[in-house]
């Protein structure tokens, strides 16, 4: 199925601990982050198979089964094992049929094989036996933006036999998608059971979900927030342009209005919440600035504090 | 159905010679195409089934023809009953209640 497993997509050896696969993930996510990659194809694909990798990896029920087969690299349930006896006694079981027994190929001869004198067939008639297919579970893990977004997946079932799914824009974790009639056939010409996929959404390093609303954290720049500026903000999208107002502190809050969950009618909106970042000390000119700096309107940003 | 290197892969713990020794005994009959061998869905839980049988019931290659030509039979007659019950399954009620009547009972004797 997957050329690479899991360990081999974040390059951790199987026994990696919790703690390892923990730094590893946010390494590579740091690394191969799709709005830090721009116009890099392989990075947005290394990007969602690491975050896939972790999503599952991460979670040790889900981990302990993966190790143990149960599951795939996707989370999908493997198929379930075939028994031989499920198909010895089909047609195709006759290719193993021993060999100088006699084929039979006809009722009458079935009756001779017994000793039972051949009977003539009365017609055919009677209702025959109806019931609908089984229900088949399955389970899918998309990523964030799919889940914001909408997307349509593929599932494999098996090497010739996949399920293609529509991810809804704004689906939950752990919700439960039903496809009528894809699950097992019929017997007796009865309808066939549904598949029902239970949708995991893998967790994003940037964007937090809040309702319909996406939450960000930008980091900014002192020069920034005081004096304004335009800056690129990723959304779920794709990276857009906005205007941070003059005089803005740490902590403000701007809103992108339909950038949050993608739902058709009123789609939700991304809030993106300002980090002042003063960058590496020791810039000797702000240095210098601040220690001649005496402010005229001094100001005491704990005065809002019980003592 | 899947080929001999991804039935490889698929199988954990099958050897690529042990498999060879089967298909030269005829205890798995794949299908030979382009120098190589196509296995169908039945081969592969064939193939699992005598790995499990060796490895789980300790049978050696001795027993193990023995083990599977009985299991071989087994199914034979499980197919033909089958097929004896499909065609009662679609007869007139009162032909089942007749064919009832005259089976001799012999359930847990």
């Amino acid at each position: 199925m997957a050329a690479q497993t899991l360990y081999e997509v974040l390059g951790v050896k199987p026994d990696a601990s919790a703690e390892e696969i923990r730094k590893v993930y946010r390494q590579l996510a740091k690394q191969f982050h799709p709005d830090l990659n721009p116009g890099k194809p392989a990075a947005e694909e290394r990007f969602k198979a690491v975050s896939a990798a972790y999503d599952l990896l991460s979670d040790p029920e889900k981990r302990a089964r993966y190790d143990r087969g149960e599951i795939d690299e996707s989370g999908a349930e493997r198929p379930p094992r075939s028994y031989y006896r499920g198909y010895a006694e089909g047609a195709e079981g006759r290719k193993y049929q021993p060999e100088g027994e006699m084929d039979l190929g006809d009722l009458e001869d079935l009756f001779a094989a017994f000793g039972s004198a051949g009977r003539g067939r009365r017609g055919r008639g009677g209702e025959g036996f109806k019931a609908r297919g089984g229900d088949r579970f399955f389970t899918l893990t998309v990523d964030f933006i799919e889940a914001a977004t909408g997307a349509k997946k593929r599932l494999s079932l098996a090497p010739e036999e996949w399920l293609d799914v529509t991810i809804p824009p704004g689906i939950n974790d752990g919700q439960v998608l039903r496809l009528r009639g894809k699950g097992g056939a019929g017997l007796g010409g009865g309808p066939a059971g549904d598949a029902l996929i239970e949708v995991h959404v893998a967790p994003h390093p940037l964007f937090r979900r809040d309702g319909d609303d996406i939450q960000v954290d930008l980091p900014v720049s002192l020069a920034e927030v005081v004096l304004g500026a335009r800056v690129t903000v990723p959304t779920v999208t794709g990276p857009v342009t906005m205007t941070i107002p003059k005089g803005s502190d740490t902590g403000s809050q701007l809103r992108l209005r339909g950038k949050g969950i993608q739902r058709k009618k009123s789609p939700g909106d991304q809030y993106v919440t300002l980090k002042v970042v003063v960058g590496p000390s020791g810039d000797p000119e702000l240095t210098e600035f601040l220690e001649k700096w005496a402010p005229r309107h001094p100001f005491d940003p704990r005065q809002g504090m019980p003592a | 159905m899947i080929a001999l290197e991804e039935l490889l892969d698929r199988i954990v713990g099958l050897d690529r010679r042990e498999l060879a020794r089967w298909v030269e005994n005829r205890w798995v009959l794949p299908e030979r195409r382009n120098e190589t061998w196509i296995f169908h869905e039945i081969d592969v839980a064939r193939v699992e089934l005598i790995l499990e049988i060796r490895r789980e019931f300790a049978i050696d290659d001795e027993t193990l023809p023995l083990v599977l030509g009985l299991l071989d039979q087994v199914y034979d007659l499980r197919r033909q009953l089958g097929r004896l019950c499909d065609a009662l399954a679609v007869q007139p009620p009162e032909v089942q209640a007749a064919v009832k009547r005259v089976l001799p009972d012999g359930s847990r004797g």
